[in-house]
């Protein structure tokens, strides 16, 4: 009797507390679903992928690019220089060419360069980038159409899409949205008056 | 493809797919060895040579980019009998151990010395960033200062 009702007892506590998890699954879901709302913003998927590695290596802080899955600093001491394309005997252009070069694993774009210092983007948070790349004393001098412009049809900027192979002929890791997805967001997001979001 | 450029002063043209290395155009159809393959992955500098007076690491460099422009390897460095300023202080600084790397050496300094006629100690780490497995830097190091000497007696 006593088994039994313990039995029963258990059974019912089980039976209670899986109500209470279904009950805060749905409590949850309208924040689940807020996410993915944000998520599918565009302004959140142009920050997809500005913030990802492929466009954040080559917008350092400092004067040395960064490379690889990781954002180690780049090898060989590579140095920004004065304008952003290297050093005397250490350009940018004494590796990196016009296109990516899958024999070497040497990525490639045209004017391959640095960022400048006034486009660093590292260390900031998603709505500090938005407003660093709206601002024309950090971003050349550039109007809302002209950032457009350069986001959407730069090759270097482009590249991020298309990044070749790395030196043991694995694919690089390309943003988590693609380049048709990112374009359109980007027009989108200017196009409602660029606004950025609250953080 | 057909290719066509200057090499060491002369006009060459190379038959070649046009994404294939300028190192192996420069080596194996041009028949000039003193550019050496290293790594393939323009990690140490053994390729160097100058594209329009540039230093560029020829194992990753198309041979298409390289059409109507100058490039000049070691066995260009210097026209006629007289030595680079470069070659003369490799020379005097005895810096050659093996050898396999000291052209890419020496092209990259030359591009330097170009741009930066009096290297300091730091211009030179920052620049020369080639490897050599015999650690002949102490002797290269020498030998940049000389050849910057004696490219400021010579120009």
């Amino acid at each position: 009797m006593r088994k039994r009702l313990a039995f029963i007892t258990l059974l019912l506590l089980t039976l209670t507390g899986a109500g209470f998890s279904l009950a805060d699954d749905r409590s949850d879901e309208p924040a689940s679903q807020q996410n993915r709302d944000q998520a599918d913003t565009p302004f959140s998927v142009m920050m997809k992928v500005i913030t990802h590695k492929r466009c954040m290596n080559c917008h350092p802080a400092g004067d040395q690019p960064r490379q690889g899955a990781d954002s180690h600093l780049h090898n060989f001491n590579v140095q920004r220089g004065a304008d952003g394309h290297g050093i005397a005997a250490l350009q940018c252009s004494t590796c990196h060419q016009p296109e990516n070069n899958d024999f070497s694993g040497v990525p490639g774009a045209p004017h391959w360069h640095l960022a400048p210092r006034s486009m660093a983007w590292e260390g900031m948070s998603r709505t500090e980038i938005a407003r660093s790349i709206l601002n024309p004393e950090n971003n050349g001098g550039k109007t809302l159409e002209e950032t457009v412009k350069h986001m959407t049809e730069d090759d270097l900027v482009l590249w991020a899409f298309e990044p070749g192979v790395d030196d043991e002929g694995n694919l690089r890791e390309k943003p988590p949205v693609s380049e048709e997805d990112f374009i359109a967001a980007v027009k989108a997001w200017a196009a409602a008056g660029a606004v950025i979001p609250e953080e | 493809m057909s290719t066509t450029f200057t090499l060491n002063g002369k006009s060459v043209t190379v038959q070649a797919d046009e994404n294939s290395p300028l190192l192996w155009a420069i080596r194996d159809e041009l028949n000039l060895k003193g550019t050496k393959f290293g790594c393939g992955k323009a990690a140490c500098g053994a390729c160097t040579l100058h594209v329009n007076g540039n230093a560029v690491r020829s194992c990753s460099y198309a041979i298409k980019f390289a059409a109507g422009k100058e490039i000049t390897t070691i066995e260009g460095l210097s026209p006629g009998d007289e030595l680079h300023p470069v070659q003369q202080a490799w020379m005097e600084e005895i810096v050659p151990q093996c050898g396999y790397c000291q052209p890419g050496f020496m092209m990259a300094t030359a591009a330097m010395l170009e741009q930066i006629p009096n290297p300091t100690d730091e211009d030179i780490d920052n620049n020369i960033v080639n490897v050599c497995r015999c650690a002949t830097y102490y002797r290269m190091r020498k030998a940049i200062h000389r050849a910057a000497e004696i490219k400021s007696q010579t120009t």
